[in-house]
This record gives structure tokens, sequence and C-alpha cells, in this order.
């Protein structure tokens, strides 16, 4: 390999959370050699792996739509009630007295309708008004879980419904079907942002706004449409925590989901003050949260207690992404220090 | 309009609402006017308000913090299990437990003073970490029945006849002076409000901003902390859930209360209103007894986005 190519290969953002996630699969080999298998139940794929995929499908939806919120040098903390509120709508509409309502396209339609309404408040106040992503997102975090308890009445709402059901435990041709769907949008993302200007519009506007206005950029549209883009997902998750568990739950729905989405972007190595993004680096952002979880169980930390070492690992992060630790890592190396 | 009755106008705006709300829940509900219902606005939301006093000064300074539930949560089981499971003396693990709050509260500061980095994400780390804390050391609530807690929970200060402070409401409304005092009558609360006012014209002034941000942040650490206390107190149990969601109201208090979220301006008095205009709704809401409580959320969202774009309307209004 030549040395420039090697340097590409070190510099990439996806390095670090690669020999992360590697690590972690070590040290679940070491524990347990069976962690990577995979074997067939019931007429479909089993094991430990299918189990990340399965469960992380919802995590991998939400960073899906935050890569692209915190890319325009934003944040979206709103996700986890805007969460509850789809799988509540869902929940109303599976349950309600009326027949017609019953229909899954119609279902599907306002469970994400709310998600998209709620992104377009998000970003109308974010880019038009001129509110501070942080500052606007919260009054939907704030008012969205009781938004969600008033759509359910403050109930949970149980709905066996098998045709919703199968989109959050259904399987497809083997495969867990919500996690298919996830890898879909990645790639229908991947393909809708690198092969046309889209992606470059998201980067261009969380580098410089300023400049890609002069550049004759649509900036508060672009802003805008990445945060109704967020709460699409954001209700995609929704719908898919609601069919997983057979339930509509307007108070756990998506309880500290936005952190998991955000820590999952930090760590696939899309900076927070927004610029360049990467879609692959949140996928393996959110593989390695996933993994870390039944990690931290196989090693006998209880799932409560399972968020210090995610902290932790926040901390640790970013404090080495930090400005103050590359400069001290480079007087280290002063041969090093003109490069 | 004149320039200073502008920069007053959320927090004219907070009392006139305040009054106005008072006034008509008293009007349609029975007994909403007794010294009683109002004792228990500042007894009940003790912990909301030792949160949200701490709260306003890190807003000052143009910082946030989201870690201030689950230190409430970690306090509440942490000297509940101490007392009651190592019999250790109360006051010995409550001092130990703000001594935690403080430390937690100057640790964020300084990852976010000396690494650059954002105030949410380092707070939300601080967040995961005390709620697992929590966790860790129990994951269910337990009692605490501690001879002294007992003395100190018959400790009230007489109003009227039927009406008393609670120790907890005594706490809060000291704290509440505390800050007022900190925040407008010294040096260092001066060099919050420059400091969320302006970091670069802050630091050519030769302020010292490391030492304000990482106190400010170390004092809301003890704020925190100091609610847990409260709400163990008021409720005689230490449960690792409690405090969920405490930081949004704590925010959405300072903010109502006319404290610009962007930092730099702001009042301690605006603080209180808050809190009340937030204790009238409440009440009100419990009283009435035909809404849904659920609708306590959304109105105080509805009150921060209000509030938010009036400050967002004047802000414009004076820079052009």
């Amino acid at each position: 390999m030549s040395k420039t190519h090697r340097q590409r290969l070190l510099h990439s953002p996806l390095v670090w959370p690669l020999a992360g996630l590697a690590l972690l699969l070590l040290v679940n080999l070491i524990h347990s050699p069976a962690f990577l298998r995979v074997g067939m139940l019931d007429g479909h794929l089993d094991g430990q792996p299918i189990y990340i995929f399965n469960h992380g499908a919802r995590t991998l939806v939400l960073a899906l739509g935050m890569t692209l919120v915190i890319a325009t040098g934003g944040v979206d903390l709103s996700v986890g009630s805007v969460m509850a509120v789809s799988g509540a709508t869902a929940g109303a509409c599976l349950t309600s007295d009326h027949a017609q309502l019953h229909a899954l396209p119609l279902v599907l339609a306002a469970a994400l309708g709310a998600g998209a309404l709620a992104g377009l408040l998000n970003g109308v106040l974010v880019a038009y008004v001129g509110i501070q992503p942080i500052v606007a997102t919260l009054i939907l975090m704030v008012s969205g879980r009781g938004i969600a308890q008033l759509i359910t009445h403050g109930e949970v709402l149980l709905m066996p419904h098998p045709g919703f059901g199968f989109i959050g435990k259904g399987f497809w041709l083997g495969l867990p079907f919500a996690a298919v769907l996830a890898i879909g949008l990645y790639a229908a993302a991947q393909v809708a942002l690198r092969r046309t200007a889209a992606g470059l519009f998201i980067e261009a506007v969380g580098d410089n706004p300023v400049a890609s206005r002069f550049a004759g950029l649509a900036t508060a549209r672009v802003k805008c449409l990445a945060y109704l883009v967020c709460g699409l997902c954001a209700a995609i998750a929704g719908v898919m925590d609601a069919a997983n568990i057979g339930a509509a739950d307007p108070y756990r729905s998506g309880e500290n989901m936005e952190l998991d989405a955000i820590f999952a972007v930090v760590v696939g190595g899309t900076a927070l003050t927004g610029g360049r993004f990467t879609l692959l680096g949140s996928f393996v952002g959110v593989l390695l949260l996933q993994t870390l979880t039944p990690t931290l169980v196989f090693l006998g930390v209880d799932p409560p207690v399972a968020p210090v070492p995610k902290a932790l690992l926040i901390v640790i992060v970013c404090v080495l992404q930090s400005e103050l630790t590359r400069r001290w890592l480079k007087s280290l190396r002063p041969g090093k220090a003109a490069t | 309009m004149s320039p200073s009755l502008q920069r007053r106008l959320p927090l004219l705006a907070t009392a006139a609402m305040l009054v106005a709300l008072y006034v008509v829940a008293g009007l349609r509900y029975d007994n909403f006017f007794s010294a009683r219902v109002a004792a228990d606005f500042f007894t009940d939301n003790a912990a909301l308000g030792i949160a949200a006093t701490g709260m306003t000064l890190v807003i000052f300074s143009g910082g946030i913090d989201l870690s201030v539930g689950a230190v409430v949560g970690f306090t509440s089981i942490f000297v509940a299990t101490l007392v009651e499971k190592q019999h250790v003396p109360p006051l010995l693990a409550a001092t130990a437990a703000l001594a935690i709050g403080t430390a937690l509260g100057a640790g964020m500061g300084a990852l976010i003073h000396f690494f650059r980095q954002p105030a949410f994400l380092i707070t939300l780390a601080g967040m995961f970490l005390m709620r697992g804390g929590a966790f860790w050391i129990s994951t269910d609530s337990n009692g605490l029945a501690h001879p002294l807690l007992q003395r100190l929970s018959l400790w009230e200060l007489p109003l009227t006849d039927r009406s008393s402070l609670k120790i907890s409401a005594l706490v809060l409304l000291a704290l509440l002076a505390l800050g007022g005092l900190l925040a407008h009558w010294t040096r260092f609360g001066r060099n919050l409000l420059a400091l969320g006012g302006n970091e670069s014209s802050a630091r050519l002034m030769g302020l010292p901003i490391a030492t304000t941000r990482v106190g400010v942040y170390a004092f809301n650490g003890f704020c925190a902390a100091l609610a847990g206390l409260a709400l163990l107190f008021n409720s005689g149990s230490g449960n690792p859930r409690d405090g969920l969601g405490l930081e949004l109201d704590a925010i959405a208090v300072v903010v109502i209360g006319g404290t610009q979220l962007a930092g730099g301006r702001g009042h301690m008095l605006g603080t209180l209103l808050g809190l009340l205009l937030f204790a009238v709704i409440q009440s009100g809401i419990r009283f009435d007894g035909s809404f849904d409580p659920a609708w306590t959320r959304i109105i105080i969202g509805a009150l921060l986005l209000g509030f938010i774009l009036l400050q967002r309307m004047l802000l414009r209004r004076l820079e052009s």
C-alpha cells in the first residue's frame, strides 16, 4: 500500500469507530466464541448479530435523520418525544372505533405525518425564526410527551395487528424486516445525498451558512428540510418501536433515544459543529453503541447501569477529538508537528 | 417603547400572566386564594425551584445543564441508601451528596471550558452517568425513616393559623435570595453575564473566564444535589427515578422568567415569577380535575415557545 493511501485510510473518520467495534467484537468473542454465530430458527436467521441489528434498527433510523441535522450545524433533542407521538398516533388509529381508520396505509400515513409535522415545526423555528437548535427542539422535547399522552388518553394502547407488528418484529426472506428497512433507508439516503448536490448543500450550510447564502444557496430551506427529514425518521423509529412491542407507550417509547442517536453520530465521526458528515460513520456508530449494551451485560453490568460506561465512552471520544488533545498529541511528536 | 422597558417586557409579561392566571383560578376554584395553597406552591415545587436557581446562573453564562434531573435522582437514592442500609449519619450523607454534585458540576464545567465541548453534550453524558449511577446503587425506591428527618419534617414556620412553610420551602427561598445576591450584587454575577453576552469581549476585558465557567457549573451541581435532598425530604423515600425530566421544567421556568436562553441577560426575580407561574398552572389543573395532567407539559411547552418568540422579536428590534 502506498504511503498516501495508508495516510488517507488512517485519516478516514471511519477508522476509529470501526476499531472500537472490532475491539468490542473481540471482547465478546473471547468471552463467548458463539457470539457471532448465526443460525436458523423457525425459518428465519437468529443469533446475537441479528438481534443487534433488529434491536438497533430504531436507533439506526434515528441516527440517519440526526446526522443530517447535525451536519447543518444543529441538533434535534425532540426525536425521542416525536417517536412517542408517532407511536401514539398509530395506536390511536388502530384502536379507534371507526373501522376505516384501521387500514395500514392510513395508519402509517398518519404516524409519519405527525412526525413530519413535528420536524417541520422544528425546522421553521430554527431556519426561519432563527432560534438556536437546542432551544427550538427543546420545546417539542418538553411538550411532545404530553401530546402523546393526550392522544392515548394517558394509557398504553395495546394493538395486536399482525400487519403492523410485522414492521417491528417480522422477518422478510429470513431477515429482520426492521433492519432491512433501516439499511434500505441508509442506502437510499446515501444515493440521494451523494449522487446529487443535496449532500453538498447540507455540508455547505453546516460549514458556513453566510458564505452558502452568498453563494446562492437557499440556506433556510436546506436547514428546514433537514429537520423535516429528521422528524420523519423519528416517526419511522416510533412506528418500529410501537410495532415491536405491540403497544403505543407514550411514557417510555423513545426514552433517552435522542441521546443514543446523538452519541452514535458523534462517535461515527460527524462533528457537532456541522459541516462534513458521514452516513456510514453513523451506521457504524450505532452498531458500536448497540453492541456495547450486550457486551456490558455479558461482562456482568446490569442493563440499567449501562448508561455509565456509555457516558464515559462519549466523554473519552469528545476529549480525544478536542483541539486541546490534538495540540498536545502533536507536541509529543515534534518531528510531525509540521503536518 | 423605550429600550429599558423593552428589555423588561418578558419579565412584565410573566408577571401580568401570573397575576391574571392566579386571579382567574382563584375565582373559579374554591379555596384557591388561601394562604395554604400559596405556601404549597413553594413546598411542592421546592426541588424544581432550587434546580431552577442554579440553572438560571448557568443560562446567564450562555450554557445549559441537562444533568440536573439525574443528579436529583442520584442524590435521593444515594442518601436514602447510605442512611437506611449503611447507617451513616444523615448529615454526613447529605454533605457527601452535595460534594458529589459540586464535583460533578466542576468536572463538567472543566470539560466544557478547557476541551471546548458543547455544554449540552457533556451534560447529557453527565445525565447518563448519574442516572446509571443511581440505578447502580438501587433499582428500587428506598424508604427513609431516620428520626432526624421526622423531627425536621415536624418543624415548620407558621404563616397563618392554617398554613406554614416547610423546611424545603425555606431552603428554596433562602437559595433564591442567595442566587439573586450572587447574580446581581457580586463580581461573579457580573462576570457571568459578561461571559454569556460575549465570550470574546469578556476574554479581552481580562475577566477570569475559566473560574467563572467552572464555578457556575459547580454551583449548579451543588443546587441539583440540594434539589435532590429537598425532594427526598418532601417524599420521605429515595428513588433512582426521581427528577426525570426535571431539567426541562427548570429550563422552562428560567426562560418563562424572561432570562434569555442565549445568555447574557436576565434576572433571578424572573425565575421566582416563572416558578410561581408553573405552580399556579399545575395547581389550577389539579384543582379543576377535568383536565388531563398531560396538559401541564403541553402548556409549559407552549409558554416556552411563546416566550422564546417574544425574546427573539425584542432582540431583533434592539439590534436594528
